[in-house]
């Protein structure tokens, strides 16, 4: 075999002879990969997530050196974390507030998305696989709150296993199934502890990896939305572009020292933020006799909650309204007449489903679709925006009130969730639900109205 | 290409290789061996999926519990445990009766006619109870399995209303002091009656229903 020279001299030198992989690697994602440079304060929350997800895999791995996975033990083993472990306290409110940071990052990386179009082609992949983080970090942070065995833990672990049950059919097998019990016990702490520390861990590593490639494949969007790839220099690199390392290694470190300053005031002046990142409950061991008089989910899973209570007996009929309404819309756009055939038929179907006594399905079936539906509604984003523009900036001024009114609803839906359930919260939720699908659903024709403003050839940037 | 190839093949890879030079004798062979291959794998799953069920020992528990009521004073209610679950037992004054009476027109299923929890026989009644003053039912929502709390007297719930009865916390259903739930709530059914039966005037057995 030829000896490999490297350029490199040293240390550098020797290891590159030997592993060229990892300089090529770390040029191809690092010092030669061009990102552009008009980058803004949306753009820091893809790294901040990174490094939010080796703070809880450190925190996480210390603290499964004292927990125990046992029913009888574990309530107390986090306690004994809290109190006798030295240092104990700093590695589990670092691990707890991690959790509700991970959620705060990973939401501010979507709107950025939203904001300027990141999930349109060519990087649909991108945005699914980062669909599908988003669902792992979800089953991870729910399988993680039930260790701590209080009786938020307990209570909540029972209402989303008993969410499977739901399903028609296979529902009752499917939760005993989750559960490995007839009640929520044991055998369901043991295997959330597994799902919790190893096995959705991998997978989620795998996918921010995916996530990763994909991204550095088809290269960085930005607040204006145009392709830096297709204007090159001499040698192939993009004229807006400017190589992730150095210039976006500093500029993020800069708000990362920012980001780990509310970190850890957090950690060590509001832990328990006010019962929202630690709920008073949960302070209680698990008692399978009695649920709280209030019980919530922690605030990053209460918008998709009120969804859930949302819907109501009397809410169908408004729901079989709106699935009447949108396959109108949709046959009377559609000119393929198998597909109008198949939508109406599907729609009759739904309806049926939802309103003839009989063979209706009950209403908690169908708050357990909507629930679902609102997570997975992202998933069709690329395929929904039909708008001319792929960022906001060049969009009419309503869309961007709209996407940025489609939040509030979404905060006050989050709000609602964590409050207890009266009549008149449900209505507003029950509002705000319809107006939360109505966004996504009528997308594909609001998103082509209005006057679009000329998209530059050019990002538009100022040298500072 | 910034990694060189140092591999050299001494003739070039013929990648225009026709169906005729391929050995169909090994090709066949792959094909079985990938097939067999699956199937264990397939095999190999089965023990790991069904780890997830209940155990043996899960299975075992749940044996029927004995509960004295000789000390459970009117309107008095006492939790006790059967299968993990908490079971409710309530002792009814005549004013809980009336109230029960009350509810009727305000209840999805008034007679307890469905059968997503069926309600034994000797339960099917006004009271959903073997004796009228005493309530034997598992304290869990039919919704999504939380507790509800109460009893509520009439008045001092405002999800009730002027209704007595329970009250979910965890998505507001309410229930009268039969464990039958109102109309228009997340809850589609009435609360689980357990099979049970009276051993004696002070003694009910919760999870046994059987006549020997």
């Amino acid at each position: 075999m030829a000896e490999n020279k490297s350029q490199y001299t040293g240390l550098l030198g020797w290891v590159d002879e030997r592993m060229p992989t990892a300089m090529s690697e770390f040029k191809k994602h690092m010092s030669e990969y061009y990102a552009p440079k008009n980058f803004n304060f949306w753009y820091i929350f893809g790294g901040l997530a990174i490094v939010v997800l080796v703070i809880q895999i450190l925190s996480g791995i210390f603290l499964t050196m004292h927990y125990k996975p046992d029913a009888s033990l574990a309530f107390a083993s986090v306690e004994y974390i809290m109190r006798d472990v030295p240092g104990g306290w700093f590695i589990r409110y670092m691990h707890s507030t991690g959790a509700s940071f991970f959620f705060i990052v990973v939401y501010m990386h979507m709107f950025r998305a939203l904001l300027y179009g990141s999930y349109r082609r060519p990087r649909e992949l991108i945005w699914i696989l980062g669909c599908l983080l988003f669902l792992m970090l979800m089953a991870e942070a729910f399988f993680g709150y039930l260790l701590p065995w209080g009786q938020m833990s307990y209570w909540g672990a029972q209402v989303i296993v008993n969410l499977f049950g739901a399903i028609p059919f296979i529902g009752p097998e499917l939760a005993l199934f989750i559960r490995g019990d007839y009640v929520v016990g044991d055998a369901t702490l043991n295997r959330f502890f597994a799902f919790h520390v190893i096995a959705i861990p991998l997978v989620l590593l795998g996918l921010v990896v995916a996530h990763i490639i994909a991204l550095h494949d088809m290269g960085s969007n930005n607040p204006d939305g145009v392709e830096i790839k297709a204007h090159k220099d001499a040698q192939g690199r993009p004229l807006d572009g400017i190589p992730f390392h150095p210039y976006y290694t500093v500029h993020d470190l800069y708000w990362l020292s920012i980001f780990l300053l509310a970190f850890f005031a957090v950690l060590f002046f509001w832990p328990e933020m006010g019962g929202y990142f630690l709920e008073w409950n949960n302070f209680i061991p698990a008692d399978p006799l009695v649920t709280p008089t209030h019980i919530a989910p922690v605030w990053y899973f209460t918008p998709y909650y009120s969804i859930l209570r949302a819907v109501t007996e009397q809410f169908m009929l408004v729901l079989a309204i709106a699935v009447i309404g949108m396959s109108a819309l949709l046959v009377l756009t559609t000119s393929n007449s198998i597909v109008r055939g198949a939508i109406a038929a599907l729609s009759v179907l739904l309806v049926v489903l939802m309103l003839v006594p009989g063979v209706k399905l009950d209403p908690k079936f169908w708050g357990v679709v909507a629930m679902g539906a609102s997570v997975m509604i992202f998933f069709a984003m690329p395929w929904l925006d039909r708008s001319p523009a792929r960022s906001m900036r060049y969009r009419p001024k309503w869309h961007f009130w709209l996407l940025i009114a489609w939040v509030v609803a979404f905060l006050i839906l989050g709000y609602l969730g964590t409050q207890p359930p009266s009549p008149s919260k449900i209505i507003v939720a029950q509002v705000l639900t319809l107006f939360y699908f109505a966004f996504f659903a009528l997308m594909p024709w609001w998103s082509r109205m209005g006057a679009f403003k000329p998209v530059p050839d050019r990002i538009t940037f100022v040298p500072h | 290409m910034s990694t060189t190839n140092v591999t050299q093949r001494d003739e070039p890879l013929d990648r225009s290789v026709d169906d005729r030079s391929v050995d169909k004798e090994r090709r066949a062979t792959i094909a079985v061996a990938a097939a067999v291959g699956g199937a264990g794998l397939i095999a190999a799953a089965v023990p790991f999926v069904t780890s997830f069920s209940p155990s043996e020992r899960a299975r075992a528990a749940g044996a029927p519990v004995e509960v004295d009521i000789a000390g459970i004073a009117p309107g008095e209610m006492r939790t006790t445990e059967w299968r993990g679950r908490p079971v409710w037992i309530l002792n009814r004054t005549p004013q809980m009766l009336e109230s029960i009476r009350r509810a009727d027109k305000e209840v999805a299923d008034p007679k307890s006619l469905r059968t997503a929890y069926p309600t034994p026989a000797y339960a099917r009644n006004e009271y959903r109870s073997i004796k009228p003053e005493l309530l034997v039912a598992v304290g869990i929502c039919t919704h999504l399995g939380c507790s509800p709390t109460g009893p509520f007297a009439s008045g001092t719930n405002a999800m009730l209303g002027s209704n007595a009865g329970f009250l979910c916390p965890c998505h507001g259903s309410v229930f009268d002091l039969a464990g039958r739930v109102f109309q228009n709530m997340p809850a589609p059914d009435n609360l689980e009656i357990p099979p049970h039966k009276y051993l004696s005037d002070t003694l009910v057995l919760v999870g046994d229903d059987s006549k020997a």
